[in-house]
């Protein structure tokens, strides 16, 4: 499979000018050959969840049909099986990232509870009252609840670094809000309702200088955008499988180790342990002591086969392939006559929002679906962004290497359609 | 395309463009805020109730163009209605837009409302065309004066 993959067609597809096969790619998810209603599935809502390529499928299946049993305490052969696997996935994600040590991937239930097993490990440590976290105005609700419980609880004060009309961070603002108290940054990778592909190099610097830890919410780029956290020497970073053609309800906190041994565990239970009584526990190593309870083994394995079929095809060949798609898909929404995009800026990844005058984004969504067509219409859980620029909701396409160019046009004559509707 | 012409009929889009009363309602003795967190729709509904009879009523808000001509069609429906009156119709309209049928009576006494019968294709829309049904009852039972000077 992967070898398929590693020599994939250098002739270029008929929707791109790069060389990534996308039709024989799109052979690998079996639900892209669906028809909803009778109409050829267009999935444009990978920012959502991505679908799944039978490499996953397979992995769940085989670890059901073949070696499910509980890992990390079994003697017998299934559950070494088991435990071989899932903690091989570990060390893929520690691949994936370029961590030092397998031991730095925390396994959780995806970005959301990594951010909250920070906020109230590491942060309700080292944030006390007066002291202050930073985060930014494009923010999922995922990064900002989290800190805002803490510093309710703490008497802390949550900063938020500005964004302009693109939907860019203001650095120098970002900057300014650095002070004595500062104990914390968490930061979007790819901001989730604008595209936004943030400059975390010098998110990280700025942090740095002062000595504040960095988090990036990477659910939105881990997928996407190539991430290395020795070179970005980034604190924490976060990403769910699912966005990343992996199954739901598992994910990874990377961590840097000096900062996950100095914290508490997040959760008590089993696994967690090295040894209890009811007077003491003593806690386990790294990465078990934030891994309380039987974890997810089957989404373990499966995110596992993901980043193996991710790799396969080459981060930076999807990537590439999915920005010049998104450059298409920009040009040719942006033409449409009503239309405008919110999140227009320099950098950005996957995520193509955008409102039509006088029409909801609820209402475009209905009208595309009844055409097969799935977007994701709402606030995005990013009410601080709609907020800021002034509309109730977007409409959001989203895209993934094994959408087409045809799929943008299906789009686009959607769109004409919804106007049309309107203007009747 | 049918299904999207019975759920974007003519009339919808009219009230969706020229909402109706439209507006704050300064006399109001009952008010109520709704929205639907999952969409972001907000409506507030106003309402002057004198002798359990609807004497006044209007909205603001923003929302989808089902949620926004419901609220439109609505207080055009609900002007000089009793709150029994009020009652069984939001009931004929809920069992409009989800599919069970009322009978021929029931569709008679909804009217103008009949247009959102489309709705019922489309489950997930449903509710957008209640919210301002579901904020018109709560303005109706917890009594929140909300012009009060108290």
């Amino acid at each position: 499979m992967k070898t398929a993959r590693d020599v994939a067609a250098p002739r270029a597809s008929s929707s791109s000018s790069t060389s990534l096969d996308v039709h024989r790619i799109r052979e690998d998810f079996p639900i892209l050959a669906q028809k909803i209603q009778g109409k050829r599935l267009v999935y444009l809502d990978n920012a959502a969840t991505t679908q799944k390529p039978q490499a996953v499928l397979d992995a769940i299946h085989s670890y059901f049909t073949e070696y499910n049993s509980n890992i990390h305490r079994g003697v017998h052969w299934l559950s070494q099986r088991a435990t071989e696997a899932y903690e091989e996935a570990r060390i893929k994600a520690q691949r994936f990232l370029n961590a030092r040590e397998s031991r730095e991937i925390i396994f959780v239930r995806g970005t959301t509870e990594a951010i909250n097993l920070v906020a109230q490990s590491y942060g309700r440590m080292n944030v006390g009252p007066g002291d202050e976290v930073i985060i930014s105005a494009m923010e999922h609700h995922s990064n900002i609840v989290p800190w805002q419980m803490l510093c309710q609880e703490k008497n802390a004060k949550l900063r938020v670094a500005p964004i302009n009309d693109s939907g860019e961070l203001l650095l120098d603002e970002y900057e300014k809000l650095f002070n004595s108290r500062t104990r914390f940054v968490s930061i979007a990778h790819v901001s989730n309702a604008l595209g936004t592909l943030n400059p975390i190099r010098q998110i990280i610097d700025v942090a740095h200088r002062r000595n504040v830890p960095v988090l990036l919410d990477g659910a939105q780029a881990a997928a996407h955008v190539k991430v290395d956290v020795q070179d970005l020497e980034c604190d924490f970073y976060a990403f769910s499988g699912h966005k990343l053609y992996g199954p739901t309800g598992v994910g990874v906190l990377y961590g840097k180790s000096a900062l996950l041994e100095a914290m508490p565990p997040y959760q008590g239970g089993g696994d967690m342990i090295s040894s209890v009584t009811f007077e003491q526990t003593l806690y386990n190593v790294l990465p078990f002591k934030f891994e309380a309870g039987t974890p997810n083994i089957a989404g373990g394995i499966g995110l596992g086969a993901a980043i193996d079929y991710l790799s396969g095809i080459g981060l930076q060949q999807a990537a590439a392939y999915e920005n010049d798609l998104l450059a298409y898909a920009t040009r040719a929404i942006a033409g449409i006559p009503g239309v405008r995009l919110i999140g227009t800026a320099r950098e950005k990844a996957t995520v193509l929002s955008f409102v039509i005058e006088g029409i909801h984004p609820h209402d475009i969504g209905t009208i595309l679906d009844q055409d097969g067509i799935a977007i994701r219409t709402g606030h995005h859980c990013a009410q601080p962004v709609m907020d800021r620029f002034g509309v109730p909701a977007t409409a959001r396409a989203s895209l993934a290497f094994y959408n087409t160019r045809e799929e943008i046009d299906a789009l686009v004559e959607g769109i004409h359609k919804v106007i049309e509707i309107f203007d009747r | 395309m049918s299904y999207l012409n019975d759920l974007y009929q003519e009339v919808i889009l009219d009230h969706n463009k020229k909402p109706r009363n439209f507006r704050e309602l300064k006399e109001a003795n009952r008010k109520a805020e709704g929205f639907n967190p999952l969409c972001g729709d907000k409506v507030t509904v106003y309402l002057k109730l004198e002798n359990n009879v609807v004497t006044d009523i209007s909205f603001q808000g923003k929302g989808c163009a089902i949620s926004t001509a419901s609220a439109s069609l609505m207080t055009e429906s609900l002007k000089g209605k009793t709150r029994v009156e009020v009652k069984k119709l939001f009931e004929d309209f809920h069992n409009l837009v989800t599919g069970k049928t009322g009978g021929l009576d029931a569709e008679l006494e909804l009217g103008k409302l009949a247009v959102f019968h489309g709705v019922s294709e489309f489950p997930i829309r449903v509710k957008c065309a209640t919210l301002a049904w579901h904020t018109l009852q709560a303005a109706l039972e917890n009594k929140l004066e909300a012009v009060s000077t108290e």
